[in-house]
């Protein structure tokens, strides 16, 4: 690896560090101000007022149900409108291109797709939705999806802290208007400046130097690119994502893109160390992440940096460049698909499929784990619930009933969190193996390989992440219907379960700490958390694994 | 009948009280135990109980499925080996007894004790005061409100307060103190409880338990562990515990498949061996029975407690409430020092002071008598033994000696020695007052000396904390747990006290509502109270607390509002108790550790094997270098089944605990039972397989 690959990396993670704490810090000023308004406040406050009046929405604490079920209901609504507008986008306007209706089950499996920002996409962007479906329906959703994801983190965060969970619709209002809104408009003139397009004209047809002629799409893309990174959506405008030049065209873009994927999810410790008055176990929970993020990042690095024996084999030395961009390089590329399934965001800047067995095998641990800084809000609310579970296990160990943030986890709460942990392997390993035996001609490699593919399309879809290994057959109406199933339960079970968890922690009274508690804020906590998200939530996939990316891996290197 | 520490160094404080009053225990593998457990570990084998612990039943299914594949191997296609079914059915079998055994172990041990219990109830006989006189009834007719009178040499037949009489009752039956203790109608010590015997005189109790719910009753059904229930952190670990093993049931169900698409033929016993490997078979095996030792623990402790919840809770104790007196403090005020007032020497007046103490059996007087002789000052005895002894009287509140030349002595509360030497006619030194307030401010009780028209002095009596207290709070402020001492005495008094026993905080002055009061005030910040009592007047206190032990000398009120009833009647016991409760937590969290930890080895060993042959690459991961695919499966089995019997001692004795830090306690527990469970299985199955692999 070049001295440059070494420095790239360098600088966009000394830039995601830098902007944590800060970032982590007005987070926390947004969703608890403790009355001290931000100045945005004086500008949009009296708009939210009128919004909040128009749609008869009262500002006031919901209990966790109601929590739960706004939450719910209005992202049911949203994907219902979503679906009806995909169905009907070729008769609807903003259509230049004239493309038609979206079939049933890729419709129903492209709104819960971006609802859940999962934003799993079985169309090709650029021929499969008209100007409408991209700006209305999926630019829509790519704010609300995020929003959501905050807020739930945000409620999570009061319940620990003992607080009310606090009310669904203005933490969505000031999610997309305090955070993701100005940050985006921000980054999408970034993007314009880095010579990502932002047209409304249609698809061009030009005629090459051949003579030939070429359709080239365009569209508004800066403005959908910097809510898919930023939101960790993924979606991209075109086919092939971030590897295409016009939602990708340099390094610069490429890093900007890593930079507002991490921006939010590393930010959240901090805000939580801010929201529950505990600063220092905040940051041993980032400092723990940021451990298994760099291990898998090195993991991923030395892997494709062995590159391809086979090649080798053929004289073609050096690192696997195999599905690659060249003007990105193994290096960034590498790094693009750990923080791309790190922050479950899912776009994609190199064709993961090709990507050597165990650098492919990176991107799916992330997102079997789900707890290396994840999502937006949920991947943090997750991180939290493995902390749960850690002191559970190893807090008796300190003779006393296990507490978290001085309340006690009881039955109830470990009852919510034991559902919420069964559901993530169950959503992906019986999809999986339904997949494998009932539809293996959707497969389009034998073997260990094919395994990979159809374990990653499960584990993509479950984690919400939404990248594809592709190579994957999967616009058919097995993988459309089984993944919006997956994907929606993978949202919203979590979701529910965690949110209970928080109300029923807020309703504790907090027991006062004394030398005799079992402390989270020390780097032996950190060590009990990542042991246990390895042998709780890492054990369960390492059959799997090793039928797959492993016994590929061994196989090549024999 | 002080044998329980030998063979149970579960409790956890140095200490002397380690009674076990019911059966002497030769240790816990004792034959007899050990042979009624086999036995009983067969009988939980019924499916109807074997279903109220899910990892365990998982683990008898899947013997009834080997066995059977035994015998036909082809059943479900991909036959194996008949011997290796049998194998792995065999390990299963032995795997579910080892559990079975454990539970049946804790559970005998209780079982052992009530029946010596129960023994004390057969055939008791009462003499039931009825309008035509009284009625020789059985006990088991005696209804509450019905009045009984004992004499001496009977059994009292059911609980009771007595109205009339006094007796010296023997409660070794309950107890095992056999020195009798005095009950008397009215105050603090009227209550009798079932199965004792009055030695002497008589008494007539109202009866205060209908049959069945009497004191011994309820020390029957808990120490037979009939009413146990699971406590909420076990539900709550059980919980857990379970969505691990469906975790791992859909992990082994989908691995099948996952094998066909790769045309890799899974057989039924490896894939039964993997998920038995899997789910956490050691805590669920033991679960049960950590529970039922730990209540067993107390229990032993001569402790009774009422539920498993009560001792659990004691884990979580954050404040302790202590009387001073009897608890901190000896209760008696000895003698420390003196000081000689009017310029006269201090050896004069210890020599006053000790002939006017000499047969003076107070422990005030005999203090007096020991400091004198302590400093090597000698006195003439003739003095005393020839005078008229003159004990203390509340109204003279002074005692003292009449010698023979008509010189009278006399030691006392200073103000009234001062006007008994004024009646005499003589004066009272000036530096007197100073003496008095300076012994007054330290903490102590001045007592004044005086022959005649003279006083020599003032004798300082100190109220003298027990050996050992202050290491033993020093102990449980490292644990975080707070003390405050509650007395009667005045502020500076307490203060001193205080200080010297290094508790954390005082109540001088304290009325039994202060108590009452403090428990809410720490309740409301979110603390759990311990405390002992024994009066009537402690029963709303001991009701608050959310560990309260009554005295078994106490009053029915008192050992009805408590959740804990302390045979011994030792109030310094709750510290001990506190710490056992912390065991039996401490146990559970290092076993659910080191069990889950375990599944890293057991991995490494079954995944090759399954795949190995058809995947001859997969051998890279079999870092233990295990013989064959079949040895590497049964030495995990092996393992997993053995750890259990290796476990048991720990279960049943918990985990050894010194009183630390949290931060300390973590580090050393996670270094043995998560380290040490880490590592343990791949030592464990590698020296397994090569056993194994002298035969296969």
């Amino acid at each position: 690896m070049t001295g440059l690959g070494w420095l790239s990396i360098g600088i966009t993670l000394l830039i995601v560090l830098a902007l944590a704490r800060p970032v982590g810090i007005y987070l926390s000023r947004v969703f608890d101000s403790g009355g001290k308004p931000l100045p945005l406040d004086r500008v949009l406050g009296p708009i939210d007022k009128g919004l909040f009046k128009l749609f008869g929405i009262r500002e006031t604490n919901q209990s966790w149900k109601a929590y739960a079920g706004s939450l719910v209901l209005s992202n049911v609504v949203m994907i219902v409108i979503t679906y009806t507008i995909f169905r009907l986008q070729g008769v609807l306007p903003l259509n230049p291109s004239g493309i038609a209706g979206m079939e049933p089950s890729v419709a129903f499996n492209t709104a819960i797709s971006f609802m859940t920002n999962t934003n799993l996409q079985h169309y090709s962007g650029e021929t499969g939705l008209s100007y409408l479906s991209q700006m209305i329906a999926i630019i829509f959703l790519m704010f609300t999806a995020p929003a959501t994801g905050l807020a739930i983190v945000f409620a999570f965060m009061r319940g620990l802290a003992g607080k009310p969970l606090g009310n669904f619709f203005v933490d969505l209002v000031r999610s997309i208007t305090r955070v993701l809104l100005p940050i985006a408009v921000v980054a999408g003139i970034m993007f314009v400046a880095m010579g990502v397009p932002q047209t409304l004209s249609p698809t061009e047809t030009v005629t090459t130097v051949q003579g030939a002629e070429q359709q080239i799409a365009r569209g508004p893309v800066a403005s959908l690119l910097s809510i898919k990174e930023l939101g960790n959506n993924g979606g991209g405008f075109f086919g092939p994502n971030s590897a295409h030049p016009f939602e990708n065209p340099n390094a610069l873009s490429n890093t900007l893109q890593m930079i507002l994927m991490m921006l939010v999810t590393t930010s959240l410790p901090f805000a939580y160390g801010k929201m529950v008055g505990n600063a220092k176990q905040g940051r041993v929970l980032f400092v723990a992440m940021s451990i298994m993020f760099i291990t898998m990042l090195g993991l991923s690095l030395t892997s494709e940096l062995a590159g391809n024996p086979m090649m080798h084999q053929l004289g073609i030395n050096g690192p696997s460049m195999e599905g690659k961009e060249q003007r990105l390089g193994m290096v960034q590329s590498s790094l693009y698909s750990v923080v791309t399934t790190a922050s479950e965001t899912g776009g994609v800047a190199t064709m993961h499929d090709t990507l050597t067995p165990l650098g492919g095998l990176i991107p799916m641990a992330n997102m079997m784990l789900n707890t290396v800084f994840g999502g937006i809000g949920v991947g943090f609310v997750n991180v939290l619930m493995y902390a749960m579970i850690a002191v559970f296990l190893s807090g008796l160990m300190v003779g006393r009933t296990p507490e978290f943030l001085g309340r006690k986890l009881e039955s109830r709460e470990m009852k919510l969190i034991a559902v919420t942990l069964i559901v993530h392997p169950l959503l992906i390993l019986v999809p999986t193996a339904i997949a494998l035996i009932a539809y293996p001609e959707t497969i389009s490699n034998p073997g260990y390989h094919g395994l990979s593919q159809a374990l990653y399309e499960f584990t993509s879809s479950a984690a919400n992440n939404g990248s594809g290994f592709e190579g994957l057959g999967d616009n058919t109406l097995f993988w459309n219907i089984a993944t919006g199933f997956v994907m929606f339960f993978g949202r919203y079970i979590s979701m529910i379960t965690l949110l209970a968890v928080a109300g029923s922690m807020a309703s504790k009274r907090p027991v006062p700490a004394t030398s005799g508690t079992f402390r989270t804020n020390t780097a032996m906590f950190g060590a009990i958390f990542v042991g246990t998200v390895l042998i709780v939530g890492a054990l369960t996939f390492f059959p799997v694994i090793v039928l797959g990316p492993v016994a590929e891996h061994l196989t090549l290197w024999k | 009948m002080k044998t329980a520490q030998s063979t149970n160094s579960s409790v956890p404080f140095d200490t002397e009280s380690g009674r076990s009053h019911i059966k002497a225990q030769k240790g816990m593998f004792q034959a007899e135990l050990v042979k009624k457990a086999s036995i009983d570990a067969l009988r939980k084998f019924n499916p109807k109980q074997m279903v109220k612990n899910p990892m365990m039943f998982i683990v008898e299914i899947g013997f009834v499925i080997t066995l059977f594949l035994t015998f036909v191997p082809d059943a479900f296609g991909s036959p194996v080996a008949r011997w290796y079914n049998g194998s792995v059915s065999f390990i299963l079998f032995i795997t579910v007894w080892f559990a079975n055994f454990a539970e049946a172990l804790a559970e005998g041990r209780g079982k052992a004790q009530a029946d010596s219990l129960k023994q004390t109830k057969k055939d008791m006989w009462a003499n039931k005061v009825t309008e035509s006189g009284t009625v020789r009834v059985s006990s088991a007719t005696l209804r509450k409100g019905d009045l009984i009178i004992v004499r001496e040499g009977e059994t009292i037949a059911g609980d009771g307060e007595v109205i009339q009489g006094l007796a010296s009752v023997d409660e070794s039956a309950i107890t095992g103190e056999s020195a009798p203790v005095l009950k008397e109608a009215g105050g603090d010590f009227c209550s009798v409880t079932a199965g004792t015997r009055v030695v002497s005189d008589w008494i007539r109790v109202r009866i205060t338990s209908d049959p069945g719910e009497s004191f011994l009753d309820r020390m029957i059904a808990l120490v037979e562990g009939a009413e146990r229930q699971k406590t909420p952190n076990e539900l709550a670990l059980h919980t857990v515990l379970i969505s691990l093993t469906l975790i791992f049931l859909i992990v082994v169900v989908t691995l099948p498949f996952f094998g066909q698409y790769l045309n890799i033929q899974l057989n039924v016993a490896e894939l039964i061996a993997l998920l038995v490997c899997l789910i956490p078979t050691t805590i669920g095996g033991l679960l049960s029975a950590i529970g039922i030792a730990g209540m067993d623990r107390v229990t032993r402790f001569n402790v009774i407690a009422t539920s498993g919840k009560a001792v659990e809770a004691c884990g979580d104790i954050h404040t302790i409430i202590l009387d001073k007196t009897g608890t901190i403090t000896y209760g008696n005020r000895l003698a420390s020092d003196m000081y000689a007032v009017g310029g006269g020497s201090k050896e004069e007046l210890g020599r006053w002071a000790a002939v006017s103490s000499h047969l003076d059996e107070t422990p005030e007087g005999r203090s007096v008598v020991e400091w004198v002789n302590k400093q090597g000052w000698s006195y003439d005895t003739q003095l005393s033994e020839q005078g008229e002894i003159i004990p203390f009287k509340a109204e003279t509140r002074m005692s003292g000696i009449d010698l023979t030349d008509g010189r009278k002595v006399r030691k006392g509360a200073v103000d009234s020695v001062k006007r008994w030497v004024k009646e005499q006619g003589g004066s009272i030194p000036v530096d007197l007052d100073a003496q008095t307030e300076a012994i007054a401010a330290a903490g102590g009780t001045p007592l004044a000396v005086a022959v005649d028209h003279h006083i020599y002095g003032v004798i300082y009596l100190k109220d003298t904390v027990k050996p050992g207290m202050r290491e033993r709070f020093e102990q449980l402020r490292q644990m975080g747990i707070r003390t405050v001492m509650c007395t009667g005495d005045n502020p500076l008094t307490a203060a001193t006290i205080a200080r010297e026993a290094g508790v954390d905080d005082f109540i001088a002055e304290s009325k039994p509502e202060d108590k009452l009061a403090l428990i809410r005030q720490e309740q409301a910040a979110g603390k759990l109270v311990a405390m002992t009592g024994d009066g009537t007047n402690d029963a709303p206190a001991l009701a608050q607390a959310d560990v309260g032990i009554a005295m078994n000398s106490g009053t029915t009120a008192a050992k009805e509002a408590a959740n804990m009833v302390d045979l011994d009647s030792d109030p310094t016991k709750v510290i001990e108790v506190v710490a056992i409760g912390k065991q039996l937590l401490m146990t559970r969290g290092a076993l659910t550790t080191f069990s889950i930890a375990n599944d890293v080895a057991k991995y490494f060993a079954i995944i090759p094997a399954l795949f190995m042959l058809a995947i001859p690459q997969l051998s890279a991961l079999n870092i233990m270098a295990l013989n064959s695919p079949m040895s590497a499966i049964l030495s995990a089995l092996v393992f997993n089944a053995i750890i259990i019997p290796l476990l048991i001692p720990l279960a049943v004795k918990g985990v050894a605990y010194k009183p630390m830090s949290s931060e300390k306690l973590l580090g050393r527990n996670m270094l043995i039972y998560g380290l040490g469970g880490l590592i343990a299985p791949f030592i464990g199955i590698k020296v397994i397989d090569m056993v194994l692999g002298i035969w296969m």
